[in-house]
């Protein structure tokens, strides 16, 4: 959706723990994507090599740990896996889901020098 | 550029916000430095054999929030509402969904009862606010450039210019967008999703997110539900499937069939504000 603005945001974060912790150059950046986020993974990826030139993290290689989606089923009284927002219970096909999980868009961790 | 937040880059522009950024910041005096960063040194051992050759290289986890950053400025918006008892309300919707004529209606017909103020976000022009502004209703144009959504920051930099009445409702016409603005929290206290039976009944399931994040839906231009194929049943079904929580009002701005919901919902939710936080 807005991938571009997202980088910008990692960026920031990445240049604020640069001068905290004292690194100039991201190697690797993790990034927890979760399937209900919005986010487009791909478009993530462009985004960020985009985003990326001269920057701290312009030689960074993007790491994407995707996070399925749960959802906590009324009905069922336990915990499902989801692919989208609209989707039914995979046990009993209530929509009455409760979204627990997979909506993460975190840095996770870098590699730094 | 501002040297406190970083403001500044871009093509945002807020009527009455110079960009001088001397003035006072009063909400951005809440960088946290939140999350808790622990570094791990990989010079040595087994660590080190996936960078070979650059004993620098050191592993920092981070364990942030890529939206960290606007949701600490929502959470300063949302305390200074608090603090004045406004109700903030974002709407969202796609273009053309009417949501500036609700909003110039609702603001016609309720500004006798109520302190109201207009926040309006759109890519260019300040031709909303104009309209807004027509109405009597205090109003401030955020024009977002090449950006697709509002963000907290923006709007906290709007309110300092606009300040609102305390106990006034706060409309925040967001930008004509159904996928972006759902993510960023402005401090609102709902979100108010506007659809009009002249697009699909079937919205709700190609933008679910964005229905996701509303507690309120608003079917506008009910009155030309005769001329189209609109399924209202269907739509509502559809908007329970990605949020079971959503309320649904139906209505049409143009004629005020079904407007006295909305500002019965408005009031209730501006006495739940009036409580305080």
């Amino acid at each position: 959706m807005h991938e571009m603005s997202l980088c910008e945001g990692i960026i920031q974060i990445l240049e604020e723990h640069a001068s905290r912790q004292g690194f100039s150059r991201v190697k690797t950046l993790w990034l927890e994507i979760g399937t209900l986020s919005g986010v487009e993974i791909e478009a993530m990826r462009f985004s960020f090599d985009v985003i990326k030139q001269d920057t701290l993290a312009d030689a960074a290689r993007l790491e994407i740990i995707e996070v399925p989606g749960k959802a906590w089923c009324l009905p069922c009284g336990e915990t499902v896996e989801v692919g989208q927002r609209f989707d039914a219970c995979p046990r009993c096909g209530s929509y009455q889901l409760q979204v627990t999980g997979g909506e993460e868009m975190r840095i996770k961790e870098l590699e730094v020098e | 550029m501002c040297t406190v937040c970083g403001c500044g880059e871009g093509e945002t522009t807020i009527e009455g916000h110079e960009h001088d950024h001397r003035h006072k910041h009063e909400h951005h005096h809440h960088h946290h430095e939140h999350g808790h960063a622990h570094t791990h040194d990989y010079g040595q051992g087994p660590a080190h054999a996936h960078a070979p050759g650059l004993s620098q290289a050191r592993m920092v986890q981070i364990e942030e929030d890529i939206l960290g950053k606007n949701n600490e400025y929502a959470a300063a918006n949302r305390r200074w509402f608090a603090e004045r008892r406004i109700l903030a309300l974002n709407l969202v919707s796609s273009p053309g969904s009417g949501k500036t004529t609700l909003l110039t209606r609702t603001l016609a017909d309720l500004k006798e009862e109520l302190p109201m103020a207009v926040i309006e976000g759109d890519q260019q022009t300040s031709h909303d606010a104009d309209r807004i502004r027509e109405t009597g209703v205090k109003a401030l144009q955020i024009n977002t450039g090449k950006g697709c959504h509002l963000d907290a920051h923006m709007v906290g930099h709007a309110l300092e210019s606009l300040d609102p009445e305390e106990g006034s409702v706060l409309f925040i016409e967001n930008v004509g967008n159904l996928v972006c603005p759902a993510a960023f929290d402005l401090g609102e206290a709902h979100k108010v999703a506007i659809l009009s039976v002249t697009e699909g009944e079937d919205k709700p399931l190609k933008y679910p997110d964005m229905f996701h994040a509303a507690d309120l839906m608003i079917l506008n231009k009910t009155d030309l539900l005769p001329y189209v194929d609109f399924d209202v049943d269907k739509c509502i079904e559809y908007a329970r499937r990605v949020n079971p929580r959503i309320r649904v009002l139906q209505l049409s701005a143009t004629t005020g069939e079904g407007m006295d919901g909305w500002h019965q919902w408005i009031h209730a939710n501006r006495q739940l504000a009036a409580l305080g936080s």
